[in-house]
């Protein structure tokens, strides 16, 4: 086991342990602390699949953490006021069950990440940076103008979705859901980067031109990467929006793809954990830093300048050291 | 839907499209001289607007207002480059993004640290208020129609400066060839913080221009830097000319969109859920504009191609 392993198994260990101790101290607003954070490093990774991966800088996944968050607020409140989605011409229903929920997040942002995907691909560098920001923006603004869920207030969600076999209402269980969640695609994402999939897309961030020349489409590769990179991100939104209980146009925000991306730098670009360090100390700031001061975002951004500046490698660069010598 | 009412339309759309042009200005011409992506561009437009506000509480005069928000926002982005962005010249875009976004959360929570999170407001001087009759007895805001000839004429200026002037030859030198322009002796790092001002000052005018119509709040540039980047994928990076058309095409669907998709909806639905339907539509026509300019001209459409 090398030394970044053992920060990762540190890190997955202590964001188990922390919940429990605070289980155990009765303190359930650090529980909610710690299954925000395994929230925001569910989307961290699947942002780290576009972008640690692929060297696709997108700065509009956002989108697709707010479509997951609306898939829950739509589904959940046609459930709860007992109305149907749709009548004709086939019935459809609303849900509180959570893996329904979940699947219609992840199935509604892969869609959206294909079409967003397809047509951002076309283009690279700074355009592709500028064109995902501005699809980001386009939902936001649909989001708000749309009467129909809320507008710009929002929904409301009275009760918890569901989960079988699982009380959702007690802090713990859900920490239990997002947790298990994360550690599941921590572990497809690993699986991923070392798969022939992983490593032509990693080549195809390199050397585009020798990966064409081999026969494939750099072009594929990342379209399926961000499509995945998509609903990852999705389903944390929609978890995100059953933490709260409630979504808001703002899960589309620009500052939420910002935040996503923050995580990454955070804790290292490119790292496998880099997420989850990243989320964690993003929440420690605000929960700690927000205390002292209601200004606390100059002092992350002093730090996260700091960081981009002086610091590349991240929380894990610098407690692993120099990535293995592969990239 | 009137004539006057579209020939109205058609003044704010220009309007809009002119103030966007000058936030667009100076993005494009970071990106070309630099290669720089410069989130925090919407950051100087709200220090431009804040400046002007406060100088124009302390002064009462509209014309200092606006020196002090070129000043202002002019020295703001000379500091900036000098301290952060001198040393991303050679960072890729990632790095790029992620200190100017640290940039942004710095002056946001800075400039609401100093005046408070209640938007200012920034009143039109009297001799600019009020109302103009045009030709065909069209009653348009005289203020409107003024900071619409203002920009004309910096986008004039602009092209004076780059096509005849000295400044004009060594930017667009930087633009082909970074390295070669240096090798000839020009103060390359002079030349980086004089453009980046220049596109900083732009972006303080604009904010200080369309802060007397709109309040003055912390935040309020980053909605329309967005829409800048969106002129600028249409009109194509670097292209001054590019920024200049996109921005009239994104102003104009902007305004007209928003009454015509509505109009246009009614022909078949009924009156409430044409103007929410359309409203909601018309949000994002600017997106779907871009989108047809990309799979029709990935490189925008004053773009090199590359």
């Amino acid at each position: 086991m090398n030394r970044e392993n053992l920060i990762n198994t540190i890190l997955l260990l202590a964001l188990a342990t922390v919940p429990l101790w605070a289980m155990a101290n009765d303190a359930p607003y650090t529980i909610t602390l710690a299954t925000k954070v395994a929230i925001f490093a569910l989307a961290g990774v699947g942002l780290n699949i576009a972008l640690g991966l692929g060297g696709l800088v997108s700065l509009g996944h956002a989108a697709f953490f707010g479509i997951g968050g609306y898939a829950m607020g739509i589904l959940a409140s046609h459930a709860q006021n007992f109305e149907p989605i749709m009548q004709w011409p086939l019935l459809i229903e609303g849900s509180k069950s959570m893996p329904v929920i979940w699947i219609t997040g992840v199935i509604a942002s892969g869609l959206a990440a294909l079409i967003i995907g397809a047509l951002s691909l076309r283009t690279s560098g700074v355009y592709f940076i500028m064109i995902t920001l501005a699809f980001g923006q386009m939902l936001f603004f649909f989001a708000i103008s749309w009467p129909a869920y809320g507008g710009e207030d929002g929904l409301s969600i009275y009760i918890r979705n569901g989960f079988p076999g699982l009380n959702t209402l007690l802090p713990i269980h859900f920490f239990g859901i997002c947790y298990t969640l994360l550690a599941l695609a921590l572990l497809f994402s690993a699986k991923l980067a070392k798969s022939p999939f992983g490593l032509a897309l990693n080549a195809a961030r390199q050397t585009p031109a020798r990966v064409e020349a081999v026969g494939l489409s750099p072009y594929r590769l990342r379209l399926t990467a961000f499509v995945i990179s998509g609903m990852i991100t999705g389903l944390a939104g929609a978890l995100f929006a059953d933490l709260n209980r409630f979504v808001s146009p703002s899960m589309f925000s620009w500052q939420t793809s910002g935040e996503i991306m923050v995580f990454l730098i955070l804790g290292g670009v490119g790292r496998l954990y880099g997420p989850v360090a990243g989320a964690a100390a993003f929440i420690m700031l605000e929960h700690f830093l927000g205390g002292l001061s209601d200004y606390w975002h100059i002092y992350l951004g002093v730090l996260l300048l700091l960081v981009v500046l002086f610091a590349r490698g991240g929380i894990i660069g610098f407690l692993a050291g120099r990535q293995v010598a592969h990239d | 839907m009137t004539v006057i009412l579209f020939i109205e339309q058609v003044l704010n759309g220009l309007q809009f499209g002119i103030m966007l042009f000058l936030m667009a200005a100076g993005l494009t011409l970071v990106f070309g001289v630099m290669g720089l992506i410069n989130l925090a561009h919407g950051a100087l437009y709200m220090v431009g607007a804040f400046a002007a506000a406060a100088v124009a509480g302390m002064t009462g005069s509209f014309l200092l207002a606006l020196i002090a928000a070129l000043a202002a926002a002019a020295a703001a982005g000379a500091l900036v480059e000098l301290l952060v962005i001198r040393r991303l010249y050679i960072r890729d875009h990632l790095d790029q993004v992620l200190a100017t976004f640290a940039l942004i959360l710095i002056f946001s929570e800075g400039t609401r640290w100093m005046f408070g999170s209640f938007p200012l407001y920034l009143d039109i001087p009297d001799y600019l208020s009020g109302p103009v009759t045009l030709p065909g007895g069209i009653k348009y805001p005289l203020y409107r129609l003024v900071i619409t000839l203002i920009g004309l004429c910096i986008a004039g200026g602009l092209f004076l400066l780059i096509s005849r002037t000295r400044l004009g030859i060594r930017i667009r030198a930087g633009e082909s060839d970074r390295e070669m322009i240096a090798a000839l002796g020009v103060n390359i790092s002079k030349l980086y913080t004089i453009v980046f001002a220049l596109g900083a000052a732009l972006a303080g005018l604009a904010g200080a221009l369309v802060g007397a119509i709109q309040s003055v709040q912390v935040g309020m540039g980053e909605p329309v830097m967005i829409l800048a980047f969106v002129v600028i994928v249409i009109g194509g990076i670097g292209s001054i000319k590019g920024a200049l058309i996109g921005a009239l095409m994104v102003g104009l669907t902007n305004t007209l969109g928003g009454i015509a998709m509505p109009a246009f909806l009614r022909l078949f639905m009924d009156n409430s859920a044409a103007s929410a339907t359309g409203s909601a539509l018309a949000s994002m026509l600017i997106y779907v504009l871009m989108a047809v300019v990309l799979i029709w001209r990935p490189q925008g459409l004053f773009g090199a191609a590359t």
